[in-house]
């Protein structure tokens, strides 16, 4: 199934933001509603919105290859991704990171047994005073987590495990 | 003094549109697109003193006279990237007091003809960009958006369009790029925007933080913003203070307020009292300042910085504290704009992958003194020689570090 046939009313929101003669830039917007439900970007879901936009396959994954928000690998459900940029490890986010992964019997970069979550460390997310912090990229979109210590960490994944929905 | 761009912590719920419009908000825009002419609304801006809140701090009402009235529509941009290691400012302002950044967007684009405009957001302010679409549609019903807008001729749209997590993408010709739906790669200038921009029309792309100041200056003058800050630095000034302090945070403060102050008395000074080492006024970008009184009681403005061997940028202060050795602090900055760089060109691209592994040696103890004295030619071979500036800020740090902190390195080498 197409995104245009599975999301008409986000596909036609996502065209009418640009002119009609530069339609290549809803590439971005698309390839978010893409992999809102695998996690990633499928091979189909790349020649869909290649079609789309009347652009290649190549053009597409060019986009999925360079920004760091989009991925061709499935991971875990959510994404726990943590910022440990200079400010943050300025006040301990890197021992945040690594006691996490302890907690969770993982290496940074990998995903828990059930499949739940991946941990990683990422770049700068622009909440330098509120860390250790870390965002949650999953089919709930992107969500912030600022001010955490590990024990409201494992509630939070112990949360989402019951619910299976990220709740405010 | 009650805050200028930070209004909702003296006004409750100015974020939504009832309350903002109560406390004065949209008038300024009101009597720019029915009492004024677009050039006029260009030379209050200019009159003011205005400079670019992003880290440049090039005149903005200069950068709006340079539209290219040959070439139409023109568009504008707000630059909500917001990704340098140390700045959390326009999230802030976005999220709390979203209604005068989009004012303030909406004069610009009166004053430049545009009649839809973009904001970038960095694709992690997804819950941010989904809150700003709300207040556009609350704008669009009361009628501050859309065809003729207040009873004039003027029509405007603004759409709002994510990035996808690359820092590069705050560099207004690769954001550019981006909302093109093309990787985001910097363009080689000139021309510059305002000749040839999005799509190849004329643009207009300013921080965040800029638009915020438009209105208050439409409201009450050029001489009441200028009378504000310091000559070289009109105007007021978010700080967002991070790293080794007590209270880090933003602090909206007029220019020209030293570190001492705001370092000390808004920050609360340094965590466990320890003494202070080095400042970053510009984010993971700055040259490492040595701290001492005289860098302490320093004005924080855009040419007192520069006396003490640094930049004042978008104002991200950093601090360190004698806990930290700066060997670690570049492997941590060069780890990030190895990361960033978008690898066109090829100095940043191979300087800073060479880079990360001197400072990953040097930092883990198995470097020698010739990786420090190499590191510091790799980056002084890279400066002057990229496509853009991300390769220049990259070297900042590396550069300073070494050179002002000369016994950090020697530790690390010899331990």
């Amino acid at each position: 199934m197409s995104l245009a046939q599975k999301y008409p009313n986000e596909v036609n929101q996502i065209m009418a933001k640009y002119p009609p003669q530069h339609k290549r830039s809803a590439v971005m917007p698309l390839l978010y509603l893409a992999q809102r439900e695998e996690g990633c970007v499928t091979k189909s879901a790349l020649k869909d919105i290649a079609q789309m936009l009347e652009i290649t396959e190549t053009d597409v994954a060019s986009i999925v290859g360079f920004y760091s928000l989009y991925h061709d690998q499935k991971a875990g459900k959510y994404r726990m991704q943590v910022c440990t940029d200079l400010p943050c490890a300025l006040r301990g986010a890197d021992r945040f990171l690594e006691e996490l992964c302890g907690n969770l019997g993982i290496q940074v970069g990998e995903t828990t047994a059930d499949g739940l979550v991946t941990v990683e460390g990422v770049m700068c997310l622009a909440a330098c005073d509120k860390a250790p912090m870390f965002q949650t990229q999953g089919p709930d979109g992107i969500r912030y987590h600022e001010n955490m210590t590990v024990d409201k960490t494992l509630e939070l994944i112990e949360a989402l495990k019951k619910s299976g929905r990220e709740v405010e | 003094m009650a805050h200028i761009l930070l209004r909702h912590r003296d006004i409750p719920d100015i974020n939504r549109l009832d309350v903002y419009q109560k406390n004065g908000g949209f008038e300024a825009f009101k009597k720019a697109v029915t009492a004024m002419k677009p050039t006029e609304v260009t030379d209050v801006v200019k009159a003011s003193g205005l400079r670019g809140r992003g880290g440049a701090g090039f005149p903005t009402g200069m950068k709006w006279s340079f539209i290219d009235n040959k070439n139409w529509p023109h568009y504008v941009v707000a630059n909500a990237d917001e990704s340098e290691p140390g700045t959390f400012k326009d999230r802030e302002i976005m999220e709390s007091n979203p209604f005068q950044f989009l004012e303030g967007l909406a004069i610009a684009s009166y004053a430049v003809g545009a009649t839809a405009a973009y904001i970038y957001l960095r694709g992690e302010f997804w819950q941010v960009a989904a809150f700003l679409d709300e207040r556009i549609a609350d704008m669009e019903k009361a009628g501050l958006l859309g065809d003729k807008i207040l009873g004039s001729d003027y029509s405007l749209k603004i759409f709002t369009h994510l990035g996808a997590g690359a820092y590069i993408c705050g560099e207004e010709t690769a954001l550019l790029e981006s909302i093109e739906g093309k990787r985001g790669q910097p363009r080689i200038r000139p021309p510059f925007p305002p000749a040839v921009g999005l799509y190849g029309k004329p643009t207009i792309v300013n921080n965040v933080e800029t638009f915020t100041n438009v209105p208050p200056i439409l409201v009450n003058g050029a001489d009441w913003y200028k009378s504000l800050g310091t000559p070289d630095s009109a105007g007021v000034k978010i700080f967002s203070l991070s790293g080794r302090v007590k209270n880090p945070g933003n602090y909206e403060l007029p220019f020209g307020v030293t570190f001492r102050k705001l370092v000390y008395e808004y920050g609360g000074g340094i965590i466990d009292d320890r003494p202070i080492k080095a400042i970053m006024p510009a984010g993971a970008s700055s040259s490492l300042i040595v701290v001492d009184d005289k860098a302490l009681d320093t004005p924080m403005d855009y040419a007192s910085v520069r006396t003490i061997g640094g930049d004042l940028g978008s104002a991200s202060v950093i601090v360190i504290d004698d806990t930290v050795s700066i060997d670690w602090v570049i492997n941590k900055t060069i780890h990030f704009f190895k990361h960033e760089s978008c690898g066109k060109c090829t100095p940043c691209r191979e300087g800073n992958y060479w880079m990360l592994h001197m400072t990953e040696r040097i930092h883990s103890g198995t470097g020698t003194q010739a990786d420090v004295d190499l590191l510091l030619n790799v980056a002084k071979q890279m400066q002057g020689k990229c496509l853009c500036a991300l390769g220049e800020f990259a070297t900042m740090a590396v550069v300073t570090g070494i050179e002002r902190f000369p016994q950090d390195f020697q530790k690390a080498v010899k331990a």
